[in-house]
């Protein structure tokens, strides 16, 4: 057997064991989801079959009282709006004041631009911990000391919002061209004004990107927080499902629906206009 | 070294208008979106009553609260009607101390006579109350059919009306007095009962005695070991709930792991015959787009919403409803990946005369694996977030657990509790999630 040949068959060889460990661990893997579904069929307290053939009951229920000839399903659409400007609104301030907020947090934490050194893990910190923080647990939180209003969800998207903003604005901060902020300093500017001639033109564009992309997904956060009695929709929402108004619910699910969709829509045109290209939304959830 | 003079600056702006005029505008703005913001702020704390809020803030209400989070408190009561005493923690039934009480606390014929700590102690006799604190005079407080009388000076920690005095000179340290009854309270720091519940034979044990216990012979319960019975001591705490906690936890990561993985899997083949570069029919890759949509426009808690009448309270129900919502938006971001490939290398692949399969396995797949695995393992760590705030609705888990808690204020330890673990658990995915993105990538 020359070198070659022995070669070739070490190499079939390398092969056959990486196709086996990889089927090994797929197997694995799959061992495991299934061992999970069962372990969450079995904590449930209805089954998944059962449930499978009960699934569109709800939606058909829905849909029956939509129908029917004096649910004035319009009437009630139009009552809604106002709690979904409310949603709006309350999603739009907590964004404003979080992004402003994760502009702070966000120099504070960016290397290479001049801020005092032991500021920075402090900062960086204090923004994984604000993210970690599931928004209804602080509104709950503060519910219970401030009272029933959209102050408590304000505060809660306030401050996820700055957490997660702040992250990627430290992010986008870091990839600046510094070229910019070298001439400046050689003109003797002082750090505020290098900041804002040098830093922030750079970054500004993405930073309205991001602060649009976080605006839709607040507005969900803000939807759900109305559930535990922040008002807006989802008060609305939880009062229609406790009661079974089928045209309600649907009239609040479409109207709710149609507002995501149209931010989507009108936030990803600004986006395209302001830099030309989508982020990716991954990173934002 | 030549200056320059007003009439040659003029003239420099003058020949360079356009750019001088730019620059006007660029600097306006900043300043119109400020003063935008600060108006539209304005008018969010009009509309949201800001001012009649802060009017309305329970201040103490928050203080107890925080106060009652990191520490326990003994409450000694003595009911004038009956003359009964009784010393319990944390005022709960089942916790009171019964003919044993803790050395600070005496308890005689008369009333009580309790040492607050740092020299502020109590003493009850009949009807009187002696409250005294080192530096102030001692307060004498006496309960009657009318109401309560206080003779001596009130200072400036305590509050008094006939219907009620109460004092709280430091933090830890508070005293209630009514027509009906006496209500002392000491706080220490700590969460009380975290290991053994108040009924349990080892509570209060330090840990070398509840080492010590675990290896001598004599048996603490009868009927089980003293290694079971340590062990069932703290994972039936009724107090704590350690397994009920433990499984509400287990419930939230499985619903997170698991709607995640399974909605990758089903959104893959879905994102192929939505990307233009895989299905040339029009009709049926715009279907899946507005499906796509359609998924991720309905939230999650919507989902669970609809779910929670078909499957139940459990984590099938939150499953079912990330599955859909992350099929909808992991879907879109993946087509939107295979749209961006390198045809290049799916030519090279082809132009070996590869199958079909070795063409999606050598040329597309490797390609767009990493944005598979990121983006996965990006919303691994989101869903579990979403995986608590749906719990909490009603899907279960540890969601459920902490609304509970906190809705019914039962005790606002077990609620901290609660919020360091969901904390714990969402750092720790992220961090899993951190680590396993660095080293497949």
């Amino acid at each position: 057997m020359n070198s070659a040949e022995s070669f070739s068959l070490q190499l079939s060889l390398e092969e056959k064991k990486r196709r086996f460990y990889g089927v090994l661990i797929a197997a694995g893997c799959l061992f495991l989801l299934f061992k999970a579904f069962v372990i969450a069929e079995d904590m449930n307290s209805g089954s998944f079959a059962k449930g499978m053939s009960q699934f569109l009951d709800y939606p058909a229920d829905i849909l029956k009282d939509t129908l029917a000839p004096n649910a004035n399903w319009f009437a009630k659409f139009r009552g809604y709006i106002p709690a979904m400007l409310e949603t709006i609104n309350m999603a739009a301030i907590g964004t404003l004041i979080g992004g402003i907020i994760a502009i702070l947090f966000a120099f504070a934490s960016t290397r290479n631009i001049h801020v005092w050194p032991p500021l920075i893990p402090v900062a960086r910190r204090m923004m994984d911990i604000m993210r970690a923080f599931p928004e209804l647990i602080i509104a709950l939180f503060l519910i219970f000391v401030l009272g029933t209003s959209p102050v408590p969800a304000i505060v809660a998207i306030i401050l996820h919002t700055t957490g997660a903003l702040g992250k990627l604005f430290s992010e986008v901060n870091e990839n600046i061209d510094r070229g910019p902020l070298e001439g400046l300093e050689s003109t003797g500017a002082n750090w505020l004004k290098r900041m804002r001639f040098g830093v922030l033109p750079q970054v500004s564009s993405n930073y309205l990107s991001y602060a649009l992309l976080r605006f839709e997904i607040n507005i969900r956060a803000s939807a759900i927080l109305g559930f535990v009695g922040a008002g807006g929709i989802g008060t609305e929402l939880r009062k229609a499902i406790g009661w079974s108004q089928g045209a309600d619910i649907s009239a609040l699910f479409v109207l709710l629906f149609l507002t995501i969709v149209a931010i989507d829509q009108l936030s990803s045109v600004l986006r395209r206009k302001v830099i030309g290209q989508d982020l990716t939304p991954g990173r934002l959830a | 070294m030549t200056t320059t003079t007003m009439a040659d600056n003029a003239a420099v702006c003058e020949r360079y208008a356009d750019v001088f005029r730019h620059s006007r505008r660029q600097s306006v703005l900043p300043i119109a979106l400020i003063i935008a913001a600060i108006a539209y702020i304005a008018y969010a704390t009009y509309l949201f009553e800001v001012p009649k809020l802060i009017d309305n803030l329970r201040v103490d209400r928050g203080v107890i609260l925080a106060t009652d989070s990191f520490a326990h408190k003994y409450h000694i009561v003595k009911r004038f009607k009956t003359g009964k005493v009784e010393v319990s923690l944390e005022g709960t039934r089942g916790q009171e101390f019964e003919g044993s009480y803790p050395e600070w606390v005496q308890v005689n014929d008369q009333g009580f006579d309790v040492d607050m700590g740092e020299g502020v102690t109590a003493t009850v006799k009949g009807n009187v109350v002696q409250f005294s604190v080192p530096d102030n005079p001692v307060l004498t407080v006496e309960a009657t059919e009318e109401g309560v009388l206080l003779r001596g000076d009130l200072p400036a920690w305590a509050k008094y009306s006939p219907r009620k005095f109460e004092a709280r000179p430091s933090l830890f340290k508070r005293i209630q007095v009514t027509k009906t009854k006496v209500e002392v309270h000491r706080y220490f720091a700590g969460w009380e009962n975290f290991f053994f519940d108040f009924n349990h034979p080892l509570n209060g044990k330090s840990f070398h005695e509840v080492v010590s216990t675990a290896f001598s012979s004599e048996r603490v319960i009868p009927d089980l070991s003293n290694w079971q019975s340590i062990w069932r001591g703290i994972w039936y705490n009724k107090e704590w709930q350690h397994k009920d906690v433990f499984r509400a936890l287990l419930e939230t990561v499985i619903m997170a792991l698991l709607g995640t993985v399974v909605a990758s899997v089903i959104a893959l083949p879905l994102a192929f015959l939505a990307s233009e570069n895989f299905n040339r029919n029009f009709a049926s890759r715009m279907l899946i787009r507005r499906c796509f949509d359609f998924l991720r426009g309905i939230d999650t808690l919507i989902w669970s919403l609809i779910f929670i009448r078909a499957f139940g309270l459990g984590p099938l129900t939150g499953i079912m409803a990330i599955i859909f919502t992350m099929v909808g938006e992991l879907g879109k971001l993946y087509s939107e990946a295979i749209e961006n490939i390198d045809e290049h290398q799916l030519e090279g692949v082809k132009s070996t005369g590869a199958s079909s399969a070795q063409n999606y396995a050598f040329g597309v797949l490797p390609q767009i694996m990493p944005v598979f695995i990121s983006q996965t393992l990006y919303y691994l760590e989101s869903n579990t977030r979403s995986a608590t705030v749906i719990g909490a609705l009603g899907a279960g888990g540890i969601g459920l657990m902490l609304v509970q808690t906190i809705q019914t204020s039962k005790d606002w330890e077990n609620t901290l509790y609660l919020i360091i673990l969901t904390l714990i658990v969402v750092i720790m995915m992220d961090v899993v999630s951190g680590r396993l993105r660095r080293r497949l990538l």
